[in-house]
């Protein structure tokens, strides 16, 4: 303790020293604060790169999915787009990402050589297990979302929130963030959350962006407003 | 260049500006926040697709219909179902936490052998086909010894296939101690045969069209009989302006809400209906044109009033005064539609025969029998047409040894099952039962003095239990061959409970089977077919859900889809039947020679005697505690308030100048002592009850089950002793002489 408070003392003594030979030479005065405005500069484009970049790299992680999947090729292949797979129940809950039975209805037996069917078949069919997707959309549990509400109600397209995945040929990597562990396009692949198209981000300022936009007021039912009990219940 | 302080911090000033320009901060608090939600211990309910699996309650014995909702293959909700007959929609608190019996920790997880000591909870989980091979064995080898009439048998009072398929494998083996638990559905039973010559029939009560009731002490808010029925009853009385008048010693919940509440006497039930009979005939409030065109034994039932209950003398035994007694009368009496309704608390014990047929009698005195808003007598539920057992000459021999508990015999010739006198007997040093088998009960806990019950199942040789749950019964077992639970298996379920029309509902399973358990009734199919001969002859069902289908034929397919069958007429043609055969077709008996001893004979006394135990300790109930073989889970649980249970500290209440007399202040630790035993409470000072007089729950101090209901609370079934009554042979102890002093 003692050695640190010395050294506290030392600089005091120097930085009277310093102010005292500045009232001599302006010369010395210009040189010092330069610095210290270098330092600050220095210090503010080490943060800034460190806050744009390394941070967002450090952020996320990138997951593989445990098979590609070709939306392009699937879409062609089906009668009601989307809504082949991604259908709505008979209680009108929306399915999600499709179980394993879902896609038995084809694939019951192999369809093709490929190394995705191939891996398919083997680790998933004959298994009998659930092709553990990650989900690019995944929403916390404390979000409510009817999707019915939105597609029936409000006549939206998918690709308004999910963008043009149905027209993909292969799976994007999952880049998932390691705190929250949803996926990166939930904050949009920006990282200061600036978006261009409707499907760029998924955060509830999206949704209430939308809510405001479409003038609408009163989608509560418990309270006929248009805030948080719309979605979180 | 020098780096000085003040480069420094400028270098850090610059970082902060720099820091705070980029999505840094804001980006890692959001993460952060969504982060705290996502901790691996905070429960996240499961995804999958919404599905509804409807099926019938049978955790009392109400018969609610249930909605089981699941999310994927997980059930994560049970409801009410909207537009059944009993419950409309409406569930109870513990119908509403069956999820935490389903899912909770006191499951046993699959079959298990006794290693260590009796009930010293060291066990050995051995397989299926090991378990059925074990009690085979053993039930083999008594009856190669000639001795079938050594297996015993406690079980369900239902009337349903469950409860059948023991009676019949008790039958085939050639037992005749078959046990049921009892209730006050027995002592109604009893009653109903006495005065309407119905046989093993039920009295259901018109609750909802009466506009005068008349509840001797029935927890009408509290779980008696069909317990949501009966909240819904309840609404309905306040929608339509009728009165409830609560007649029991204590301010219970039902009391605090009724529209009068009669404190009398404990145990003056009787001499209060029985008093206002007498006025009702005395002023010829009755209904006379009823009364003289179906009853029977009006003028020796007068004499007998007139004789032994006057309203004077009653009322001095009852603690209120005459002239309450005679509004209540003439209240009753000219009430639109009167109805008394009978049975202490939730009725899961029996209650007095003299009181169940005193209370009736009221009933058949306004002319309020088979009458909208009365009371009806049900004949019993006959849809369980099985072949005859055809008994082997073991069995056969086995069969004519008498029942250890003298049901059926000329002491008492309307009994069905007396467990109280079983192990009475037992206690007694009757050593002749070798085996038992328990299946969805729990006497080590529900029978009056648990120690000496415990004793009885020590002295036991080979216990089977067939328990879903840890419980004190299946603690003491040698044997534990855990059925599923009623959210993983099939059942009728056949409903009891004071309902106006009979109703049987299907239990049906909303899950797989969380763990390595088996229906009862496959249990008991396969041990029979491995005992094999004749007693395996007697079950030639593939296994339980077949016996099921067969035996309910024709209404297997409604009951699938509707979830209930309501077979009405089919049985009130039956009950008519019946009652001409026995000659009192529609005739309702008020009076006879058997009627008479009842009416005439003293009450038992209660056990203890006055002078070393001034006080009277009574049990009461709660629908906040499950009393019965269910165990409370947490949810139930967490709803007791802390004047009933404050840690793992049990309540008794106690007037509260008495107690302030005493010296004893709120929540102080007492010691409570009966002629049974004693137990450390702590006293709850009320102003609801009167003087000697104190009351404690039933439902709590479990020994066995899990962290969440063990070792909370004293079960009162450790301080009361049972009282026989002497007309019915049943167990009716309203309570035990008791001493209070300070811990
Ligand atoms: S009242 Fe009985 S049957 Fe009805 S939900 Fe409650 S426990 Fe189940």
């Amino acid at each position: 303790m003692s050695g640190n408070v010395e050294h506290k003392s030392d600089d005091v003594n120097h930085d009277a020293k310093e102010a005292s030979s500045a009232d001599q030479t302006s010369m010395t005065t210009s040189g010092s604060g330069s610095y210290i405005l270098l330092f600050f500069l220095l210090g503010l484009a080490l943060s800034m790169v460190a806050g744009w970049v390394v941070f967002p790299k450090l952020l996320y992680t990138q997951k593989k999915q445990p098979l590609d999947f070709n939306h392009k090729l699937h879409l062609k292949e089906v009668d009601s787009d989307c809504a082949s797979c991604h259908f709505f129940r008979e209680d009108g809950t929306f399915s999600g990402v499709p179980a394993l039975e879902q896609c038995l209805d084809c694939h019951y037996e192999k369809l093709g050589e490929s190394v995705e069917e191939t891996l398919f078949v083997e680790q998933y069919v004959d298994k009998g297990r659930q092709v553990p997707w990650l989900v690019y959309s995944r929403q916390p549990d404390c979000v409510f979302f009817s999707h019915s509400a939105h597609i029936y109600g409000a006549n939206l397209e998918c690709r308004t929130c999910h963008g043009d995945i149905g027209h993909s040929e292969s799976l994007k990597p999952y880049e998932e963030n390691r705190i929250t562990g949803y996926s990166k396009n939930i904050w949009g692949s920006n990282i200061a959350g600036l978006k261009q198209a409707t499907w760029d981000r998924m955060k509830m300022d999206d949704c209430a962006q939308c809510h405001e936009t479409a003038g609408i007021h009163d989608s509560s039912v418990q309270t006929g407003r248009d805030a948080c009990f719309v979605c979180h219940k | 260049m020098k780096l000085s302080r003040r480069c420094f911090l400028s270098f850090v000033v610059g970082g902060a500006a720099g820091t705070a320009l980029s999505p840094l901060p804001w980006k890692l608090t959001d993460d952060l926040s969504i982060w705290s939600q996502n901790w691996s211990w905070t429960p996240v309910p499961p995804d999958g697709e919404y599905t509804q699996v409807n099926s019938t309650c049978t955790l009392c014995p109400g018969g609610c219909g249930i909605g089981i909702r699941k999310a994927g293959k997980r059930a994560v909700k049970i409801e009410g179902l909207a537009g059944h007959p009993v419950n409309d929609g409406g569930v109870c608190l513990l119908g509403l936490s069956g999820l935490q019996l389903l899912y909770g920790p006191a499951r046993v997880k699959t079959p298990l052998k006794r290693t260590g000591k009796r009930g010293g909870g060291q066990w050995q989980a051995i397989s299926w086909k090991q378990a059925i091979k074990e009690v085979t064995e053993k039930l083999k080898e008594l009856r190669k010894k000639n001795q079938p009439q050594s297996l015993a048998s406690i079980g369900p009072n239902g009337s349903g296939t469950v409860s059948a398929l023991i009676s019949r494998f008790m039958k085939a083996y050639g037992s005749s101690n078959d046990m049921k638990m009892a209730s006050k559905l027995d002592s109604d039973e009893q009653a109903l045969f006495l005065t309407q010559g119905i046989q093993n029939g039920m009295v259901g009560a018109d609750v909802e069209n009466a506009d005068f009731i008349l509840s001797f002490g029935c927890a009408v808010l509290d779980g008696y009989g069909s317990p949501v029925r009966m909240f819904r009853a309840n609404s309905r009385w306040k929608e339509n302006s009728a009165t409830l008048i609560q007649i029991e010693p204590r301010q219970s919940n039902t009391a605090a809400k009724a529209d009068q509440w009669l404190p009398i006497n404990p145990g003056g039930e009787a001499d209060l209906a029985l008093a206002m009979a007498n006025i009702i005939i005395k002023e010829n409030l009755y209904n006379s044109s009823f009364v003289s065109d179906n009853c029977d034994g009006l003028n020796s039932f007068v004499q007998m009033l007139y004789e032994n209950y006057m309203p004077e003398d009653a009322a001095r035994r009852i603690g209120i005064d005459v002239q309450t007694i005679i509004d209540l009368a003439h209240r009753f009496a000219t009430a639109a539609r009167p109805l008394a309704i009978n049975g202490y608390g939730k009725g899961q014990n029996p209650s007095n025969l003299k009181e169940t047929l005193a209370i009736h009698a009221l009933n058949a005195l306004v002319g309020n029998i088979g009458k909208k808003g009365g009371i009806t007598g049900l004949s019993a539920y006959d849809y369980i047409r099985w072949p005859k057992v055809v008994t082997d000459t073991v069995a056969a021999a086995g069969l004519k040894e008498s029942r250890l508990d003298g049901a059926g015999t000329n002491a008492f010739p309307h009994a069905k099952s007396l467990p109280n006198r079983f192990f009475d007997k037992l206690s007694a040093g009757n050593t002749s039962i070798q085996a038992l088998l328990v299946a969805e009960a729990n006497p080590c806990y529900s029978m009056p003095d648990t120690a000496k019950i415990k004793r009885v199942f020590d002295s036991i040789p080979f216990i089977v239990s067939f328990s879903s749950f840890m419980d004190e019964t299946a603690m003491m077992a040698d044997l534990i061959l855990p059925n599923h639970t009623f959210l993983e298996r099939y059942e009728d379920v056949p409903v009891k409970a004071g309902l106006t029309a009979p109703i049987v509902g299907l239990c049906r399973p909303a899950v797989e089977p969380q763990w390595d358990t088996l229906d009862l009734g496959d249990a008991l199919i396969r041990i029979a077919q491995s005992i094999g001969g004749s007693v395996g002859a007697a079950f030639p069902w593939k296994n339980y859900k077949t016996c099921l289908k067969q035996t309910l034929a024709d209404q297997w397919k409604d009951l699938e889809k509707k979830g209930y069958w309501m077979p009405s007429q089919s049985l009130q043609a039956d009950a008519d039947s019946k009652n001409k055969a026995g000659g009192k077709s529609g005739r309702y008996v008020l009076m006879d020679g058997t009627l008479e001893t009842i009416y005439m004979a003293q009450d038992a006394p209660l056990e203890g005697d006055s002078r070393s135990y001034s006080m009277l300790l009574m049990p009461y109930d709660t629908i906040r505690i499950t009393s019965l073989q269910i165990g409370a889970p947490p949810f139930v649980m967490k709803t007791v308030p802390d004047t009933v249970l404050k840690g793992q500290d049990g309540f008794i209440e106690i007037n509260k100048k008495e107690a302030t007399e005493m010296g004893f202040k709120q929540g102080q630790a007492v010691i409570v002592t009966t002629p049974i035993g004693e137990a450390r409470v702590r006293v709850h000072l009320s102003s609801g009850l009167a003087p000697g007089v104190i009351a404690m729950p039933r439902g709590l101090g479990h020994t066995a089950y899990d962290d969440y209901l063990a070792g909370k609370g004293v079960n009162i079934n450790q301080l009361i002793g049972p009282v026989e009554d002497p007309a019915s042979g049943l167990d009716t102890a309203l309570g035990i002489r008791a001493k209070l002093a300070k811990a």
